[in-house]
C-alpha cells in the first residue's frame, strides 16, 4: 500500500482495553452467569428430550394437525406430513428434533423478552430513538461476532447457542410489536380511555388485541431467523442439523450437508406455513381489513 | 342537578399545540394570527378564550368548519386534551385538578363519548362493546350484561349483540357506539361528528332516535358538527367556531336571524329559514283578556306592557287589538263596534314557518300564536314572518 491510513490512534491498546475488559467480566461473572442460566439450559434438554423420545409418528401427527387447525386446510397439513416423512427417511430426525427444540426455546424466550420491550417502546418515543439504532445494529451486525462473547463467557455449549439465538431473533418481535402498537386506530386507544381505561386496561382491552396480527407477523419472523441461526449455532456447539451441514463441510461430504440442508428447508417451510395461517385466521377473527 | 343549571362552564381556555406552548401564550394572548404564529414559532392554535356555559339538559351544539377546533374543544370536557390556560368547571368542580384516579372514575360514570368513526373494539362483540364502560369500571358480570341488554334494546339493536362491530352496517355500528356511550348512565354524553360518516337517511334516523333518547333521558348533550342543518335540528343552543374562536352562541333561530357577524351570516345563508324557524320564535308577545271584561280601562293598562291584546271567547282567541289599532283614542271606538275588528287565525308556537304559509294566503285576519292548542303566547305580522325568511344582511 503505498499510502496507509494514517494512525490516529493506538487501537493495540484500545483492542487490549477491551478484550481485557471483557476477560474480567468472564472472571468475574462467568460462574454465576452460568448458574443463573442453568434453568433454561434444563428447559431446552428437556424440552429435546420429549421431542427425541416421542414416537416419530406422533409428532408427525401433531404438527400437521396443528398446521390443519391454523391453515384449516388438508393439503397444508399433507405437505407438513410430507415434509416431516422426508426428513425421518433421509435419517436426519435425531438432529431435526434438536433443532426444533432450539428454535421452539429460542423463539419463546425471544417472544417472552420482546414483547414487553416493544410494548416500553412504543410507549415513548425517546425509547423508540434509542432502541431503532441499536436493532438496527443488532441485525446488521455479522452473526458470528455474537458468538465470541457468549463463547467466552459460557463455554461451547448449548447456552451460548441459544443466547446467541435470541440476541439474533429478537429483533423483528420487538420492533413489530412496538410498530403494531403505535399504528392501533388512534381513535379507539382514545376511546378506551374516555371510558376510564387505566394505561394497563388500555394495553390489554384494546392495543394488544389489536396490534396482535402486527405482532404475530414478528413471531414469525423471529421463529424464521431462529431457524436461519442454527447452522451457525451448531459451530459453537448447538448440535442439530447445523451440526450436520458442518460435519458436511468439514468432511466434504455434499450428501450430508445437502440432506441437512433440505431438514432445515423443510422444517423453515412448516413453522412459517403455522404461523402465516395462524396470522390470518386471527386478523378475520379481528375482522380487520387487512 | 336540575335542568336549566350550569353544567359545563368553560372559562377563558386557550389551547396551543407545538413544542412550548407556554413560551407563545402572550403572543396569543395579544392576538396573532393562526398563520403568523405557525409561520414564525411552529406553534398551532387549536382553542383561543373560549368561554361557554352549557346547561343541565340541553342538547349544545358545536359547530365550525374543519379545522376551527371542535373536536379540540370536546375533548377537553373529559380532559382527553388539557388546556394551555383556562378553567373547565364540570357541576362547578374544576375538572383538571382531579388526580388520575378521580379522572378515571369521572370519566366511567360522569362523561362518556361516542365518535366519529364510531372507535369500537373489534375483537369484542356488540354487547361487550356495550358494557366496556361498565366492565373497566369493575362492575359485575351479570349485571353489567342486563345493563348492556338494556342499552342493546334502547337503540334497537336487539338480536345482534353476539355479533362482531365489522358485521354490522355503519349505522348499526354507530348505534352500537351509542348504547356504550348510554350503557355508563352518566349524565353528559360528548358526541364528536358522531353521524357524519353515515349515509343522509341513516343520520336523519340516527338523529331523530337522538331526540327521541334525549326526550327521555334529559342528559347535557354535547354535539359536534359541520352540517348546519343537523345543528338546528338537534340544537337548543349553537356556538359557532372559527379558528380556534368562539363567534356567536344561541338558540338556532337567534343565529340565523342574526348573525353575529360576515362568517357566521355566510355559514347560514344557504339555510332554508321556512324548515327551521319556528313561528314562536319570532312572534311578539301578547296580553290575553276575555272578551267579557274588556273596556278601555282594562285594556289600556294591558297595551301598555304589551304591544296586542288578544280577547278570548270560550278560551278560544277570537279577536286581537294592537297598539297601533287603539292609538288616538281610538280604543272605545273598536269595542263598541267589533265586527270591524279582524278575525284570528291560530299557528302553533313550534310550528315552523313553512307551515304558517297556508295561514298568510288571502286574508287579513291577525295571526296568533299559539300553545297547547288554544293559550295565546304572541302575535306575527305577516311581514315579519316574510322578513325573517329573508337575510338580513347581504
Ligand atoms: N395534536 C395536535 N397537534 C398539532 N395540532 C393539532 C393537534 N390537534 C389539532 N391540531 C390543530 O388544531 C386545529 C383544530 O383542530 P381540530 O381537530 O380541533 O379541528 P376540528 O374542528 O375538529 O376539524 P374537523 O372538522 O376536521 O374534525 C387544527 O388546525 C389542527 O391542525
Ligand atoms: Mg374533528
Amino acid at each position: 500500500m503505498s499510502d496507509p491510513f494514517p494512525e490516529l490512534i493506538d487501537t493495540r491498546s484500545l483492542r487490549i482495553a477491551i478484550d481485557d475488559g471483557f476477560n474480567w467480566i468472564v472472571a468475574h461473572y462467568g460462574e454465576p452467569l452460568e448458574i443463573a442460566f442453568l434453568p433454561i439450559l434444563r428447559m431446552l434438554i428437556a424440552t429435546e428430550d420429549f421431542l427425541q423420545w416421542l414416537p416419530w409418528y406422533v409428532v408427525l401427527i401433531a404438527l400437521s394437525a396443528l398446521t390443519y387447525l391454523a391453515s384449516r386446510s388438508w393439503k397444508t397439513a399433507a405437505g407438513t406430513a410430507v415434509m416431516l416423512f422426508v426428513i425421518g427417511v433421509i435419517g436426519i430426525w435425531e438432529p431435526a428434533m434438536a433443532t426444533v427444540a432450539l428454535m421452539l426455546i429460542s423463539t419463546l424466550l425471544a417472544v417472552v423478552i420482546g414483547i414487553p420491550i416493544g410494548v416500553t417502546m412504543s410507549r415513548s418515543n425517546t425509547m423508540q430513538s434509542v432502541a431503532l439504532p441499536v436493532l438496527d445494529i443488532m441485525q446488521t451486525m455479522p452473526i458470528f461476532v455474537y458468538l465470541i462473547p457468549f463463547v467466552m463467557l459460557f463455554g461451547p455449549g448449548k447456552i451460548p447457542a441459544l443466547l446467541a439465538t435470541i440476541v439474533f431473533a429478537i429483533p423483528p418481535v420487538i420492533r413489530l410489536t412496538n410498530l403494531g402498537i403505535r399504528h392501533v386506530d388512534a381513535e379507539v386507544t382514545e376511546a378506551v380511555t374516555a371510558f376510564g381505561a387505566t394505561p394497563r386496561q388500555r394495553l390489554f382491552t384494546a392495543q394488544i388485541p389489536l396490534a396482535m396480527p402486527t405482532i404475530m407477523a414478528g413471531i414469525n419472523q423471529t421463529t424464521m431467523m431462529a431457524l436461519s441461526m442454527v447452522v451457525i449455532a451448531s459451530m459453537i456447539g448447538a448440535g442439530g442439523l447445523g451440526y450436520q451441514v458442518l460435519q458436511g463441510i468439514q468432511r466434504l461430504e455434499v450428501s450430508r450437508g445437502l440432506f441437512a440442508g433440505l431438514g432445515i428447508v423443510f422444517l423453515a417451510i412448516i413453522f412459517d406455513r403455522i404461523a402465516q395461517s395462524y396470522g390470518r385466521r386471527m386478523q378475520q377473527h379481528l375482522n380487520i381489513e387487512s | 342537578m336540575a335542568n336549566g343549571e350550569t353544567k359545563i362552564a368553560v372559562r377563558n381556555i386557550y389551547k396551543v399545540f407545538g413544542p412550548d406552548p407556554r413560551a407563545v401564550m402572550d403572543q396569543v394572548r395579544a392576538g396573532v394570527s393562526k398563520t403568523e404564529l405557525l409561520e414564525k414559532t411552529g406553534h398551532v392554535i387549536g382553542i383561543r378564550d373560549v368561554s361557554l356555559d352549557i346547561k343541565a339538559g340541553e342538547t349544545f351544539v358545536v359547530m365550525g368548519l374543519s379545522g376551527s377546533g371542535k373536536s379540540t374543544l370536546i375533548r377537553h370536557f373529559n380532559r382527553l386534551i388539557e388546556p394551555t390556560a383556562g378553567q373547565i368547571l364540570v357541576d362547578g368542580s374544576d375538572v383538571l385538578e382531579l388526580s388520575a384516579g378521580a379522572l378515571r372514575d369521572f370519566r366511567r360514570h360522569k362523561v362518556s363519548m361516542v365518535f366519529q368513526r364510531f372507535a369500537l373494539l373489534p375483537h369484542k362483540t356488540v354487547l361487550e362493546n356495550v358494557i366496556y364502560g361498565l366492565a373497566i369500571g369493575g362492575t359485575g358480570k351479570a349485571q353489567a350484561r342486563d345493563k348492556g341488554m338494556e342499552q342493546i334494546e334502547l337503540v334497537g339493536l336487539a338480536g345482534f349483540e353476539n355479533q362482531y362491530p365489522k358485521q354490522l352496517s355503519g349505522g348499526m355500528q354507530q348505534r352500537v357506539g351509542l348504547a356504550r356511550a348510554l350503557a355508563t348512565e352518566s349524565e353528559i354524553l360528548l358526541m364528536d361528528e358522531a353521524f357524519s360518516a353515515l349515509d343522509p337517511l341513516i343520520r336523519n334516523d340516527m338523529q331523530d332516535q337522538l331526540k327521541d333518547l334525549q326526550a327521555r333521558l334529559h342528559k347535557t348533550i354535547v354535539f359536534i358538527t359541520h352540517d348546519l342543518d343537523e345543528a338546528l335540528r338537534l340544537g337548543d343552543h349553537i356556538a359557532i367556531l372559527k379558528d380556534g374562536e368562539l363567534r356567536q352562541v344561541g338558540t338556532g333561530p337567534e343565529i340565523l336571524l342574526d348573525p353575529a357577524d360576515d362568517y357566521v351570516d355566510r355559514f347560514v345563508r344557504d339555510v332554508n329559514r321556512a324548515r327551521v324557524v319556528t313561528v314562536g320564535s319570532i312572534a311578539q308577545p301578547v296580553s290575553s283578556i276575555a272578551a267579557g271584561e274588556a273596556s278601555v280601562e282594562t285594556l289600556r293598562p294591558l297595551l301598555e306592557e304589551s304591544a296586542a291584546v288578544v280577547l278570548m271567547e270560550e278560551g278560544r282567541p277570537r279577536f286581537v287589538i294592537t297598539r297601533e289599532m287603539a292609538a288616538d283614542g281610538r280604543l272605545g271606538g273598536l269595542l263598541d263596534n267589533t265586527v270591524t275588528l279582524p278575525g284570528v287565525v291560530c299557528v302553533d308556537e313550534l310550528a315552523m314557518l313553512e307551515e304558517s304559509f297556508p295561514s298568510l294566503t288571502g286574508s287579513n285576519d291577525a295571526i296568533v300564536v299559539t300553545k297547547a292548542d288554544s293559550i295565546p303566547v304572541g302575535v306575527v305580522a305577516r311581514k315579519t314572518i316574510l322578513n325573517a325568511m329573508i337575510r338580513h344582511r347581504a
